[in-house]
């Protein structure tokens, strides 16, 4: 079996076996908790710039199909796994994992203490580092890793979102959530969203699309003039990879946005808003990867169980140091902004509304995949949104 | 929301004796919940008639009742102590079951006690078939065709539209019992009469079978803001028409993609709202398809349960303490997780690792039963292990399971490759063969196929097991052959990283050693050679967060990798040896020892550090020791973690014979054994050292020999006369164990059961009729000893000690007697040099003290006289043997209490159609019960009530005994005339008894036409059965009314002790009423009121 190396830029070194691609690969370093959807998590835009460990041991066991990308291609710059399964059994399987990493040109290692490298990357912070087949000298391992880019202030939106504007018509089909007791409104019209492609997953156009959206998507660029002319209803701002202050573009054509109409941002999405807003944005030490991240909606003091993907996070003015009461509101140049949802594991803010205009945002993945599906309820509420403001 | 103030005091219903399908899980489930809602500050009363828990420890309720379950007896207890609330949901079916009658009494409502944690709605629409699949219905989710019937005819009717193969579940049992697959028509009829008998409420569900889908389970928590979690997804290897219980199951769910995870993930949270589960935790099971993933719902349970515990133990997550809390009204994002210290309980566990269960089954103990796994449970108990992988997992829940097991162990002999003359294709048919039905050992059976060369399709075809599954055992068959090729080689030559990719892999030493043809010891060291302290064994942290947060507790398990976790402290510390798997013999027992071990050590300020790999356990709880291991009890195992830790000393004797039996090994390898030393064990085992040692103090011992051959066999026996007792030398716990009265019996004997041979000499001891066995605990630092109890048991010698009944005080020994008994105890401690606990039986014939044999450990007994006493017996042999004299304990003497115990034995028969329910030298019971009263007679009644078949008040009573039992009978006969019995019997002992005055009705046997007894049985006209027998062919003729009478849940007594003491209770409960009291009041100790 080939020998592979990860290095990372503080000089940590770990050795596995060769996964995927033949080659190496430099990026982030970041783990990821969720113990389903690595097909998910490889297509996700957001991870561009990344190399994803998985702290799940086993990957690959149900194989890959192609009704479950979130994106076009695998935008992860690398792959880390304890094991790689070397069947894949389920009966949507299309084909193997490590097939499908080789197709892609994706470089992984295998075999290697993953929790270890997770402890790690939890004490000391996500940081860069090189995966390779090739280079197994140590000291020029470290050295590439270091000199890979670091994502701060990086504009990665610009490498992964669409070339042009399309319309997005697929639904969830069998897969929609069903939590049944929070049942889908049927919409009274069809809602034409504009949907910004930071790096857009697939599963939120499909949900988009559940609830009664026609939806059209349009490159990271689009300015706030473009979007007008294509008469919306509602503006979706999607997630995506990299720095939200790499964005200047994007957050000068979402402050014009604002008030205009109504606004619901996810990811990425909810920090451009956060700046437009001018709020700040921080980056957090190893980020939230995974499926399981217990979040407060304030409003209604529910938990709800979410799926988490993201780098950066919006910073208020005092940090939020216990679960309050109610929602904190801030003040801003657009009136009173509430922080309606707050992570649980570590208060940061996970949701934001403005008070008196229809834009609201959320930090984590409502549109789950992978994940669960406690979220869905916001696509309605985007839609009630739409619903107040053409009455 | 906080907790809520408007209730003060909560009464727990726990699960009561051990039998399949309720194991120690609820023991487990009701500590945590006893624990958690007196840190709320409510006043805890607890009922549970199984003495051998924690739960039932005085300090741990401020009301402890050990009484019978039955809704008189709960009723009783809520009238003395007017709880506000009852919870239900932390014992079991048990509990549901107790808490439904007392509903259907009026008990709640007259008493004004609230439900917490599921109402008697919920419950009923998850527990009634009927109910159940309406609510599924409602919200739009599958659940296989079926029909309720009540009868065979209604039953027949749907099968038109369910088909064979048939699924037969009967309402409100546990463990599916009565449960079973039919797949014809005359099989159906048998199994619908059987299944209709089980259920208590004459309810059975006929389903169409769903054989060969894949099998899943969520474990959910929900609170009473609606927050729904899952604490861990569960996945069976075996595929559905396998109870789980019986499956061997794996965490996280490993072949489920997100879609479909999510999906499932959905049906469980709209499952847990629809029928209203308030608070606390469920289970879901799931079957899916695995050629399109259709999904259907196969059940639910609104309680914790055996799955709950595997899930806690999995995950970290302790899903009974959580579900406690949220049930006085706390939600979910209140309550710390304990692990990381910084989260919340609402969040979704998420693990690193993978976790194998493997149950454990006791087939060989029940002659008749049939082996084949269906949906009616039959294992006793099971092993959890933890790996990184899957393959890592399931090689350490091999060995967990202590079946002389070291791996993938060939059933054909091909661990070494295929012998030159194996018969291949006979041997595949073997094999086949045995993977179209399942068995407990068809993963085994898997691996053979794999050296013989079958493909995942072909064993996919046989078993349904999903190929993933397949592919990890073949990944591990192939790396065996690679191992095997390395034979011949020095072990020392083994490459680096050869040996730590099996390492990884799970092997143990020993399978390596047996594979490459070395010894475990030279594998051992050179794994330590070739680490050089760098590589070896690692442990990490079950953390519940996969990493993402810091584990402030110390729960561990072993792997090779980089970096290792365990962090040892450089406190004073001590390791404890748990009891491993459940079984027949081996029960919680031994884990209330080790339990009560830890809570000695912390007391005494010294560091526990558990190691256990039964995952139903209270020791297994990451709060119960300071550290604790999770892994497998083998030397390998042992040694890692010692040298990992360097304690002061290991404990033995709790856990039974599992790490008695690494006494050796690890004194060898150097390691200190606290307490009585491993040549004292190896003394009272080795036979002749044992005569040796009784001849010094000049004790007795019933005759005995060792036969090497047939004719030495014949030559003995003849010699010490019949009737003689004979048992092969390697095993223990009475198995395969005979009482046989004559030459052509023990010829039998000799032929079918053992090959006596030079290296396994078989045992024959005389067998003494009619002699009265006597049980003993005691304590002692070395120089003091104190006998704790004197147990006679109700059954004369050659029943089991394990299955009799037994008094505490003895109730018809001589005073004398007793004081000898005594007198020997201490002779016998203090020349073994015994520290901490010993336990011994005698037999009592003519006034004369046969010592039968000594165990210089804690015993299965212990817990019970505990109770008895009220003095905690196993908490002060741990400080004896850190050092303190029973004086600096203020144990001098054992207190004499004015009460009665009774400890009643609990069998699984209705488990194993068909089996003999005599009882015999050859231990069978899976649990016990206890009665505690001012008299005997009401001990012991509600110690038959408590073990399931109460004493009737008046009837008809069957009466039939072998000869020689006959003028004792006619005393018990006579006793139960003046009781307002009515007698029938068959015609030997019915002449008999009116020879001697008894007015007698003559009944039929089976064989003599109808009707006869068991036609009487079946249409309840009997109410109480005696029935001894002596011959092989009386065995069989009497079989049918034994079973019957088990199958009517009837008083049956097949001794003459037996039937002398139910007499005993039938006059007391006939003449006093019932009372209770608390072991609170018992032994004058416990919380004030609050």
């Amino acid at each position: 079996m080939k020998k592979a190396l990860l290095a990372l830029a503080d000089g940590t070194l770990f050795e596995g076996r060769a996964l995927g691609y033949e080659g190496e690969t430099v990026g982030e370093v970041v783990f990821n908790t969720a113990m389903t959807g690595y097909q998910e998590v490889l297509t996700d835009p957001s991870y561009k710039g990344q190399i994803i460990t998985m702290t799940c041991p086993h990957i690959g066991n149900y194989g890959v199909t192609p009704e479950d990308i979130e994106s076009r291609r695998i935008w992860a710059e690398g792959f880390i796994v304890k094991e790689a399964s070397s069947l894949a059994s389920n009966w949507r399987s299309k084909q193997q994992l490590q097939g499908y990493l080789l197709d892609a040109k994706i470089v992984g290692i295998e075999g290697l203490d993953t929790r270890a490298l997770t402890r790690h990357l939890r004490e000391h912070g996500s940081q860069q580092g090189l995966i390779t087949h090739i280079e197994m000298d140590t000291r020029l391992a470290v050295e590439k890793a270091k000199a890979a880019p670091s994502i701060i202030g990086r504009d990665l939106a610009t490498t992964v979102t669409c070339e042009q504007s399309y319309r997005w018509t697929e639904g969830s089909g069998e897969w929609i959530p069903a939590l049944g007791d929070k049942p889908r409104v049927a919409a009274t019209r069809r809602w034409h969203v504009v949907a910004y492609d930071f790096g857009v997953k697939q599963n939120i156009l499909r949900q988009l699309v559940d609830v009664g959206c026609a939806v059209t998507v349009v490159p990271a660029s689009t300015t706030a003039k473009q979007v007008q002319t294509l008469k919306p209803d509602g503006v979706f701002l999607s997630n995506g990879p990299g720095d939200p202050e790499g964005v200047p573009y994007a957050i000068a054509a979402v402050r014009e946005l604002i008030g205009q109409y109504p606004l619901f941002g996810i990811c990425l999405g909810h920090q451009i808003l956060g700046l437009a807003l001018g709020l700040k944005t921080y980056k957090l030490k190893f980020g939230h990867h995974g499926a399981n991240h217990p979040v407060m909606n304030l409003r209604t003091r529910q938990v709800e169980i979410t799926s988490q993907n993201h780098n950066f996070a919006v910073q208020v003015t005092q940090p939020i140091s216990a679960i309050p009461d109610r929602p904190p509101v801030i003040e801003t140049s657009f009136g009173k902004v509430a922080v309606t949802h707050l992570s649980l594991n570590d208060h940061s803010i996970e949701g934001l509304a403005c008070v008196d205009r229809p834009v609201f945002s959320v930090q984590y993945h409502p549109e789950a995949s992978p994940g669960p599906h406690d979220s869905a309820y916001l696509f309605t509420e985007f839609i009630q949104l739409m619903e107040k403001q053409h009455v | 929301m906080p907790r809520r103030t408007d209730i003060k005091s909560i009464l727990l219903i726990g699960s009561g004796p051990i039998v399949i399908g309720q194991a120690c899980e609820f023991d487990y489930s009701g500590t945590q919940a006893c624990k958690a809602l007196r840190e709320e500050g409510y006043r805890v009363i607890l009922i549970n008639s199984n003495p051998a828990t924690i739960m039932t420890d005085p300090e741990l309720a401020d009301r402890t009742y050990v009484e019978p379950i039955t809704a008189e007896v709960v009723e009783k207890v809520i009238e003395r102590e007017r709880p506000d609330a009852l919870l239900p949901t932390m014992g079991g079916q048990t509990a549901l079951n107790a808490t439904m009658a007392l509903v259907k009494r009026g008990t709640l409502e007259k008493y004004g006690v609230k439900l917490i944690g599921a109402s008697a709605e919920a419950i009923h629409k998850a527990e009634d078939r009927e109910a159940f699949k309406h609510a599924m219905q409602r919200i739009g989710l599958r659940v296989p065709t079926s029909g309720t019937a009540h009868t065979r005819e209604e039953a027949i009717k749907i099968l038109d539209q369910t088909g064979f193969p048939s699924i037969i579940r009967p309402s409100f049992t546990m463990g599916g019992t009565g449960g079973n697959i039919a797949y014809n028509r005359e099989e159906f009829e048998k199994l619908i009469d059987w299944a209709l008998a089980m259920s208590p409420v004459s309810q059975v569900l006929i389903e169409e079978s769903l054989i060969g889908w894949k099998e899943y389970e969520l474990e959910v928590m929900r609170d009473l803001k609606d927050n729904v979690v899952i604490i861990c997804p569960i996945e069976n290897l075996d595929p559905m028409g396998v109870h789980t219980g019986d499956s061997i199951t794996v965490a996280p769910a490993m072949t489920l993609s997100d879609k479909e995870y999510q999906r499932m993930r959905d049906a469980a949270v709209r499952i847990m709202r629809e029928i209203g589960v308030d608070t606390g935790g469920s289970n879901v099971q799931f079957g899916l398809n695995p050629q399109n993933g259709d999904m259907v719902i196969i059940e639910m349970n609104p309680r914790v349960s055996r799955s709950s515990a595997l899930a806690s133990k999995a995950t970290g997550f302790p899903i009974a303490k959580i579900a406690a809390k949220l049930a006085v009204g706390y939600t979910l994002d209140e309550i710390t997780n304990d692990i990381t210290g910084v989260t919340k309980a609402s969040f979704e566990p998420t693990i690193d690792y993978v976790v194998v269960k493997i149950p454990r089954f006791a087939f060989q103990k029940f002659r008749g039963a049939d082996p084949t796994l269906t949906t009616q449970m039959k294992s006793v108990g099971e092993v959890m292990a933890i790996g990184r992988t899957f393959k890592e997992a399931l090689q350490k829940a091999i060995r967990s399971l202590e079946l002389n097991m070291n791996g993938f162990s060939s059933r054909e002999g091909l661990d070494r490759g295929i012998p030159e003359g194996f018969d291949r294709p006979q041997g595949l048919e073997r094999v086949r063969q045995h993977l179209r039905t399942p068995i407990s050992e068809r993963l085994w059976h898997v691996a053979d196929g794999m050296r013989l060369g079958l493909s995942n399709d072909d064993l996919f075809a046989l078993t349904m097991i999903d190929p993933w599954f397949l592919e990890q055992v073949r990944e591990l068959i192939q790396f065996e052959a690679l191992l095997v090729g390395q034979a011949g080689k020095k072990s020392s030559a083994l490459e680096e990283s050869f040996l730590w990719r099996a390492k990884e892999l799970g092997f143990s030493d020993d399978r390596i050693a047996q594979l490459i043809g070395s010894t475990s010891a030279s594998v051992r060291k050179q794994r330590t050679r070739a680490g050089q302290g760098k590589r070896g064994v690692t442990y990490k942290r079950v953390d519940t967060c996969a990493a993402e947060f810091e584990a402030h507790t110390p729960y561990l398990y072993s792997t090779y990798g980089s970096e290792c976790e365990a962090r040892p402290t450089d406190r004073k510390k001590v390791i404890i040896l748990g009891g491993g798997p459940n079984r027949i013999g081996q029960g919680i027992e031994f884990d209330y020892c080790c339990v009560h071990a830890v809570m000695a050590l912390r007391e005494e300020g010294i560091e526990s550090i558990m190691v256990n790999c039964n995952p139903e356990t209270v020791s297994t709880d990451y709060d119960t020791s300071d550290r604790l291991y999770f892994e497998p009890l083998t030397e390998e195992d042992v040694l890692n973690i010692v040298e990992r830790e360097q304690p002061l000393g290991v404990v033995l004797q709790f856990g039974g014979q599992t790490p008695l039996k690494l006494a050796l090994p690890l004194s060898k390898a150097g390691v200190r054994i606290l307490g009585t030393s491993p040549d004292a064990i190896d003394r009272a085992e080795d036979r002749e050292r044992f005569r040796d040692l009784l001849n010094k103090l000049g004790l007795r011992q019933a005759e005995s020999g060792m036969a090497r051959s047939v004719d030495e066999s014949l030559r003995i026996a003849a010699q010490i006369s019949y009737p003689v007792m004979v048992r092969p030398s390697y095993v223990l716990g009475g198995r395969s164990m005979q009482i046989v009265y004559d030459e052509s019996g023990l010829l039998e004997y000799m032929r079918s059961a053992v090959k006596a041979s030079p290296k396994h000499p078989v045992l024959i001891d005389k067998y003494l009729s009619d002699a009265i066995e006597v049980d003993a605990d005691a304590i002692s630092d070395g120089t003091n000893v104190v006998v704790a109890g004197i147990m006679e048991h109700i059954e004369e010698a050659g029943v089991h000690s394990g299955d009799s009944a037994c008094s505490l005080p003895p109730y018809s020994l001589d005073h004398s007697v007793v004081e000898e008994i005594r007198r020997q105890m201490k002779a016998l401690a203090l020349e073994l040099g015994v520290i901490g606990l010993m336990n011994a039986q005698f037999a009592i014939k003519d006034k004369t003290i046969y010592v039968l044999e000594v165990n210089p450990r804690g015993s299965r007994t212990v817990p019970f006289v505990s109770k008895a006493i009220g003095v905690p017996l196993a908490k002060l042999a741990m400080k004896t043997m850190v050092g303190k004299t029973l004086p600096e304990l203020g144990l001098v003497e054992a207190p004499a209490p004015a009460h009665l115990s009774v400890k009643e034995s609990v069998f699984p028969f209705n488990k194993f159609p068909g089996v003999d329910v005599l009882l015999g030298p050859e231990m069978k019971s899976t649990g016990e019960v206890m009665g505690i009263d001012q008299d005997f007679g009401w001990a012991f009644a509600k110690s038959q009530a408590g073990a399931g078949a109460p004493l009737p008040k008046g009837g008809t009573a069957f009466i039939s005994v072998k000869e020689s039992d006959r003028p004792a009978a006619l005393e018990v006969v006579q006793q139960l005339q003046r009781l307002g019995f009515a007698i029938e019997a068959t015609s030997g002992t019915a002449a008999y008894l009116r020879d001697h005055g008894v007015q007698t009705e003559t009944v039929n046997k089976v064989k003599e036409g109808r009707p006869h007894v068991v036609d009487h049985i079946k249409n309840g006209q009997i109410a109480l059965v005696v029935n001894t027998v002596r011959t092989a062919s009386a065995h069989a003729d009497s079989l049918s009314i034994r079973r019957e009478a088990l199958n009517k849940g009837l008083a049956y007594y097949t001794t003459i002790r037996g039937a002398r003491a139910a007499v005993m209770g039938i006059e007391a409960i006939l003449k006093t009423e019932l009372t209770i009291r608390s072991l609170q009041e018992y032994h004058g100790t416990g919380s004030a009121e609050r």
